[in-house]
């Protein structure tokens, strides 16, 4: 049983992509209900990183990945383990948004319609609990039956996250999720990240630095698939200890 | 200096001699011929595209004489055939049409989809590099072999096997009794050939479909935590859905108008089908049967015609239909 | 945990039926194969392929298939050259010049319907044409409904082909200052060329099995041809007619005239995927 206050340790983690070495013996832990940011360059395994911990990186079939990864001591990486558990568990939220081809109530529904509703609550109480927390009700509550994709792209986002916690994951990867979206939107969807932190562990892939700034409690710093630099956000982003990313924090490269 | 270099003999005289074009003159040409392949080039497409307009004509016009002769209630309902009496209701043709591509379509569509899905979703990359020649092979069958497999293997093993197993267990329903003709000839048969004929084109409509369905869509749903069936099931089956209609309805169309295999296994006896097993007498059968007589008997020939057209205007709705659908869904099929 | 088993048994279950249902496509694929080649191997012989049909062919004595042969072969080249001279400017076409206008939609979508369109009304247009033409059942006339069959499988075919050729290749080609004209002939057609062999070879293994359109537009006779005006044989209909005779040593020819028939098919098959592959001299990668 994996506890809500999940807290990830990845040890010696190496992705092979053909015959490339994208990510190369990472070492980390990510501590729990925190938001951790992933900073780094474009194309340096960020998002290989991410589809590891929820095992989205099975479905490539030239992706080779060797090493440990735990949430709270379950391993997740191996042969026997459970991946659809482990995928209810462990969330994500995509740089694009792909709302399901349904109503906009039964994507978020979708979740609990298939792994069963916990603690007696209707699916009419569940689906609109979520859309309050991603900050979309108020704009949808008369068209709940609409088709999820006349929505905004903003919306669609915020749809995304909503049905993404209604399955109750203890883990939310967040793969630059603001990267498709206007200014204002990306304000909505950057608060209501920050107010799930209190029940949920974030993992937040940006290259935007200031969001980083805005929204990060601990900072892992990727270049080049390797681990260069990781510490509590204040440190990393003040008083940064590595050559590589004073140069990244300071802007000299992105 | 005021001897230029060509005045010395350094350079070949550029004046124009018989034969001799500047290199203006080669442009002009080359573009005249440009604009001619474009103008003859698009004058073919059209023509091919007006093609589809001159056969409905045509055979609108061969068929005329019968249709100005009786309504044309009569004859789509009537169920009398008989040339030599005037009489030409299509209708147990048209029946036995229906009955025998319903039939094949049953067969085909669960078997093509569960196959599509596999293919699209579970296969590995390997296995459609076998597995794609061996469906083109089948594709390229021609139809009198698939008709000459039907005579040597299928009606045998419904005449031997699955007749009297139906009838032992469910014979007393008509649709799957025997006793009218246990001869293995029939829709049956017909529906059998006919559903391994048409389905490597469903297969490949299918396949297209599903993999047109982008990735991110796949992953937000396994991010959820559901099974790839569940995906499918869910998520991808109802974003693909109209691809998949379209592609049943090309299949379908396919079967209807498909002649020789089916006219050999299906038994050629102009009645409404009662049962699995009757045999039947599609619309296609009729014409190939009958062409060789069709000129000596008054009204026959259009009679054949109008068969003929109206296969062609049901065949050419459903194709639109399907053609339309599959490119609204970005995919060509 | 009881719906994680139920799901897992569903997964399996599912992955049985769908692997079960391609196992049992291709199994009828081998059945077929497997029928023909049982049947029709001890019926064969030299005489089957170097003969015609003597008299009393049909009712048991002796001959061959070779009427029917090359026949066969007359009337799927031809139609194929003429699919090839209509379809490859149409492709072209519809790949270099067309825009996107209302117009060049409808033409797209008309072809696609023309492929959709079932081959016995081909021949029932065909004949019509004939009777207008005052054109008596020949090779001339099978001819004419075949092309009419194989022209939208080579146009579609060709347009296959000629969408992979790499838009740069075309682009520097128009960088150096030539027409559309020239640079379909020179550098597309080229490039295409393995792919186009294989269209060609495709419409022709199409062409060379169909029964539907040459039924009433290109006869029969026992003779070799001879005339496009006079009617000619064909491999389908020989095994049509053999097998629907009474007797059992015709219908074995019939087997061994499938046999042939679905040889030449396979040996077409085989040569245009050799052909995309081994004509690549010429191809810019």
């Amino acid at each position: 049983m994996i506890r809500r206050n999940a807290h990830i340790q990845v040890c010696d983690l190496n992705v092979h992509y053909r015959s490339l070495h994208v990510l190369k013996d990472l070492s980390v832990d990510i501590p729990a209900n925190q938001v951790t940011a992933i900073i780094g360059p474009s194309g340096c395994g960020k998002t290989t990183f991410l589809k590891s911990i929820n095992r989205l990186i099975d479905l490539d079939d030239e992706a080779r990945v060797s090493g440990q990864i735990t949430v709270d001591g379950l391993s997740v990486l191996g042969a026997g383990v459970n991946v659809t558990e482990i995928r209810r568990r462990i969330g994500l939220l995509s740089q694009r948004p792909f709302p399901l081809p349904m109503s906009i109530y039964e994507n978020v529904a979708f979740g609990p319609r298939i792994h069963g509703l916990s603690n007696g609550c209707s699916f009419d109480q569940v689906v609109e609990h979520y859309l309050r927390v991603a900050g979309l009700w108020e704009e949808v509550k008369e068209r709940l039956d609409a088709p999820a994709a006349k929505l905004s792209i903003g919306q669609q986002q915020r749809l995304c996250l909503a049905r993404g916690l209604a399955v109750e994951p203890e883990v939310l990867l967040c793969d630059e999720p603001t990267s498709s979206l206007d200014p204002l939107s990306a304000q909505h969807l950057e608060s209501a990240l920050k107010d799930i932190k209190h029940d949920h562990t974030v993992v937040l892939v940006t290259h935007i630095l200031r969001q980083a700034g805005r929204l990060a409690d601990y900072v892992i710093f990727l270049y080049m698939g390797e681990l260069v630099e990781h510490g509590p956000a204040e440190e990393v982003f003040n008083h940064p200890q590595k050559p590589h990313t004073r140069a990244y924090v300071a802007g000299e490269f992105s | 200096m005021a001897e230029s270099w060509i005045e010395r003999g350094l350079l070949p005289r550029q004046r124009t001699r018989p034969g001799h074009q500047s290199r203006e003159a080669r442009g002009q040409r080359r573009r005249l011929v440009d604009l001619a392949g474009h103008k003859v080039t698009r004058g073919m497409a059209v023509g091919a595209a007006v093609l589809v307009l001159l056969i409905s004509a045509g055979l609108l016009v061969r068929a005329w004489p019968i249709l100005r002769s009786q309504p044309l209630k009569e004859l789509l309902l009537g169920r009398t055939w008989h040339p030599m009496q005037a009489a030409f209701g299509f209708w147990p043709f048209i029946v036995g049409t229906l009955w025998v591509t319903a039939m094949a379509m049953a067969i085909a569509v669960p078997l093509c989809t569960l196959s599509a899905i596999y293919l699209a979703e579970y296969a590995a990359p390997g296995v459609g590099r076998v597995v794609k020649p061996l469906m083109d092979l089948l594709a390229g069958i021609p139809s009198v072999v698939y008709g000459l497999w039907g005579v040597l293997v299928v009606v045998p093993l419904i005449r031997e096997h699955v007749g009297p197993w139906m009838d032992r267990h469910l014979g007393h329903i008509a649709f799957f009794s025997t006793s009218a003709n246990p001869t293995g000839y029939g829709v049956l048969a017909g529906g059998t050939v006919l559903a391994v004929m048409v389905f490597p084109i469903i297969v490949s409509v299918m396949e297209e479909v599903f993999r047109s369905v982008p990735d991110g869509l796949r992953e937000a749903a396994l991010a959820l935590g559901v099974t790839r069936w569940i995906m499918v099931r869910k998520v991808l089956l109802r974003r693909a859905f109209p691809g998949v209609i379209a592609a049943v309805v090309l299949g379908f169309s396919r079967a209807l108008g498909e002649t020789m295999a089916v006219l050999m296994v299906v038994g050629n006896v102009p009645q409404v089908p009662r049962s699995l097993f009757d045999a039947a007498y599609p619309l296609t059968a009729l014409i190939a049967n009958n062409y060789g007589e069709m000129m000596s008997v008054p009204l026959y020939d259009a009679a054949l015609m109008a068969a003929g057209l109206l296969l062609l205007l049901v065949v050419l709705g459903f194709n639109l239909l399907a053609q339309l659908v599959l490119k609204r869904m970005g995919k060509v099929a | 945990m009881k719906r994680d088993v139920l799901w897992r048994i569903e997964e399996t279950v599912m992955r049985v039926l769908m692997i079960g249902a391609t196992a049992l496509a291709l199994g009828c694929l081998a059945l077929i194969l497997g029928a023909v080649v049982w049947k029709g191997l001890p019926a064969m012989s030299l005489a089957m392929v170097t003969q015609c049909p003597q008299g009393g062919y049909y009712t048991g004595a002796g001959g061959g298939i070779l009427n029917a042969i090359l026949g066969s072969l007359y009337l799927a080249v031809g139609a194929t050259l003429v699919a090839l001279v209509l379809g490859l400017p149409i492709a072209l076409y519809l790949e270099l010049y067309a825009g996107r206008s209302r117009l060049i939609e409808f033409v797209r979508l008309a072809l696609d319907v023309l492929w959709g369109i079932p081959s016995i009304v081909y021949g029932a247009f065909g004949f019509g044409l004939m009777l207008l033409i005052g054109l008596r059942a020949s090779l001339l006339g099978g001819i004419i409904a075949l092309s009419l069959v194989e022209l939208p499988i080579m146009c579609r075919a060709i347009e296959e082909v000629l969408k992979m050729v790499p838009f740069e290749l075309t682009e520097s080609a128009y960088a150096l200052g030539t027409t559309r004209w020239a640079v379909a002939w020179k550098v597309v057609v080229r490039q295409a060329l393995p792919g186009i062999t294989s269209a060609i070879l495709l419409a022709f293994g199409r062409g060379i099995g169909d029964a539907a359109s040459v039924l009433f537009t290109a006869g029969y006779t026992d003779h070799l041809p001879t005339s496009p005006l006079r009617p000619v044989a064909s491999l389908p209909l020989a095994v049509f007619f053999q097998l629907a005779t009474p007797f059992p040593s015709v219908q074995q020819r019939a087997y061994a005239s499938a046999l042939v028939l679905t040889a030449i098919v396979l040996i077409i098959s085989v040569l245009a995927r050799l052909a995309s592959t081994r004509l690549s001299r010429f191809v810019v990668k």
